[in-house]
């Protein structure tokens, strides 16, 4: 079905699984328990779990396949962010035109910067695109002003024309995004018993795009031009030698790389319309390389996993401060409380990042291929346990 | 005239002279060795052949046409595929899909790439690709991690995928290199069969005189990068000038 062998329509299915329920599975814990601050079901970061989805999914095709490690990524994101924004000041609030506009001046954006970068590789190739990234970041931050309205950031107003759509709303605001009608901030509530589950159209809108992303990344990674992707990664002498000029590929995986992350702005844009120089800056661009990594660069599922687990913890890790590790800590004597609170609170809030260093460094020390191995591991470890059972139950009968 | 003509190539690294003046002609569907000592500049030449270097002086000619100043993947395409010395194969893939590349890859004629035109006969692409196994006797091995195979099958693997591109000049450096005896005689069984079977012209580099007797219609004796001497494997035997510049003792073993 779909043109995919069985494992990988199980894996789409599994991933539409987890993404159609995420408001459930997101959110165990009752609105009013002490855990309630570890609920992620919240269509915010619902949002950004499945954009950053698509933005590791195409630097993964890129990075995963070729080996080639761009650290300009966040360049194209930014792009993106800026291209859905003037759509919307110009032409009208709906998102599609946005989308669209966003990838396509971001695919030319990553032509121009790949067709420079692919002449060198290794490490050259990622200093190049770190290069470039800060240039776009420096010319969005202050020589395009007119364009990128600078550190302010790009923002809808009163006196935006919105060609097909309407300036202001009959009661004099900003209009807001849609889908042909559908707000992106549109929010349904479901209350049961002390659980409150949200449905918001943006994420539903932005998990369906994910999904599409991760269906043609799928196709790309099982097609021919997938596997000769591989192959540049894995030796261009020999592709050399095999009558097969490796830049149209590379540059071509580029370039694609580059439209999945000018999807991921124009969705970031299309889910609150501002865009800012910030986006752009090599911390994001960097981001997106941990997440790959983190989550298994080259596999299909990983980049999506690193993604959802590096905002999860952005967002959840750096809320929980020293009032709330006196709460946890309250039972202990006050003797091993306070040490306790000041040790833990280095980890926690503005000192997430310590956390997730830690954390990074495990991964990368003890499990090479990212979570996606050690969910291999655990996974073959439950079938071993599993088999050597069967083994020891049928011996009696012998 | 031969497949393949090289007039007065000369090369030079900085004050070394790595090839001073060197001639040569291989003869459509023959097997040509170039033998010489360490640094008489066998690998050189053969870089100047593939596009590697650029010789500072002369020309090299294939089937009528320069091949100077053409990148490596333009001379594959004129029909000139390569084995390396150590064995150069996609160590992340398999077996079966290291084979698919040159496949999708093929000399028809004239060359075209048609990488991603293939998206559409895939199915084509695998039925050549495990011929070609077969054809290597590699069939069993084709869901291996190439990477994890022998040093005799990574150079079998790499002849086969070389010759699944139909190359019309095999280039061939050092390909018993480093191997043990019972695969340096697959190899030199391999190289005879494809001799015998295929329309193919074959140039060898080799420093094991039982692979280069066995196989070698003509030899090439190159010392302090000029040829000393050319002519057919009996006469290079007994030739004085040879035994004394090169073979010593290992033409009489042989």
């Amino acid at each position: 079905m779909l043109g995919l062998k069985k494992k990988d329509l199980t894996l789409l299915g599994v991933v539409a699984a987890l993404v159609i329920f995420a408001p459930f599975i997101l959110n165990p814990f009752p609105a009013d328990s002490a855990m309630a601050q570890f609920n992620a079901g919240y269509p915010d970061l619902m949002q950004r779990f499945v954009i950053f989805g698509i933005f590791a999914i195409g630097f993964n095709i890129l990075f995963g396949l070729t080996g080639y490690l761009s650290f300009g990524h966040a360049a194209f994101l930014g792009v993106g962010s800026y291209s859905a924004v003037w759509m919307f000041k110009l032409l009208s609030m709906n998102v599609i035109p946005a989308i669209i506009l966003a990838v396509i001046i971001s695919g030319l954006f990553a032509m121009l910067i790949g067709f420079i970068s692919l002449r060198r590789s290794g490490i050259y190739f990622s200093i190049l695109t770190l290069a470039f990234a800060q240039m776009s970041f420096n010319l969005a931050y202050s020589v395009l002003t007119p364009i990128t309205n600078g550190e302010t950031g790009l923002q809808l107003t009163l006196e935006d024309p919105r060609v097909l759509g309407e300036t202001a709303t009959s009661s004099g605001g900003i209009p807001v995004t849609n889908f042909f009608g559908l707000e992106m901030r549109a929010t349904e509530t479901l209350n049961l018993g002390g659980w409150s589950f949200q449905f918001n159209a943006g994420y539903y809108l932005c998990a369906l795009i994910m999904m599409i992303a991760f269906y043609i990344s799928i196709r790309i990674f099982r097609s021919p031009f997938g596997l000769m992707l591989r192959a540049v990664k894995s030796n261009q002498t020999r592709l050399n030698y095999t009558g097969l000029n490796t830049r149209p590929y590379t540059l071509a995986a580029f370039v694609i790389s580059g439209m999945y992350a000018g999807l991921a702005g124009g969705l970031m844009a299309s889910m609150d319309p501002l865009a800012g120089a910030e986006r752009m800056q090599w911390t994001a661009s960097g981001e997106v390389v941990l997440m790959t990594i983190l989550g298994g660069a080259g596999t299909l599922i990983g980049p999506v996993l690193g993604a959802g687990f590096i905002k999860y913890f952005e967002n959840i890790f750096s809320k929980i401060n020293e009032n709330v590790l006196h709460q946890w800590f309250h039972a202990l004597p006050d003797g091993i409380e306070t040490p306790l609170v000041w040790v833990a609170e280095h980890f926690v809030g503005s000192g997430w990042h310590l956390t997730l260093g830690l954390l990074f460094m495990l991964v990368v020390t003890f499990l090479p291929g990212g979570l996606v191995e050690g969910g291999q591991r655990i996974g073959r470890l439950v079938r071993r346990r599993g088999e050597s059972k069967k083994a020891t139950q049928s011996t009696p009968a012998e | 005239m031969g497949i393949l003509e090289v007039k007065n190539v000369g090369k030079r690294f900085g004050g070394l002279q790595a090839l001073g003046d060197v001639n040569l002609s291989v003869a459509e569907n023959s097997v040509h060795a170039i033998i010489g000592p360490n640094g008489a500049g066998k690998s050189t030449l053969l870089n100047c052949l593939v596009g590697k270097l650029i010789p500072d002086t002369g020309s090299v000619m294939f089937d009528g046409q320069s091949v100077l100043g053409r990148t490596p993947y333009e001379i594959n395409q004129m029909g000139i595929s390569r084995v390396f010395q150590t064995p150069e194969i996609f160590g992340d893939l398999t077996v079966m899909e290291n084979m698919m590349i040159p496949c999708f890859a093929r000399r028809d004629g004239s060359f075209k790439l048609n990488g991603i035109k293939a998206v559409t006969s895939e199915g084509e692409i695998r039925d050549k690709a495990e011929a070609m196994l077969k054809d290597m006797n590699m069939l069993e091995k084709r869901h291996m991690h190439s990477a994890s195979m022998s040093r005799g099958d990574k150079r079998r693997l790499e002849i086969g995928m070389c010759l699944a591109q139909e190359p019309r000049l095999l280039l061939l450096d050092e390909p018993t290199a480093g191997m043990a005896r019972a695969d340096t005689n697959n190899t030199i069984d391999l190289l005879k069969q494809i001799k015998e079977e295929r329309d193919i012209t074959i140039a060898i580099i080799e420093h094991d005189m039982h692979v280069v007797f066995s196989l070698a219609d003509r030899i090439t004796v190159l010392a302090q990068g000029t040829p000393l001497v050319e002519d057919t494997p009996d006469k290079i035997k007994g030739h004085p000038k040879v035994r004394e510049a090169y073979l010593g003792e290992s033409a009489a073993a042989a």
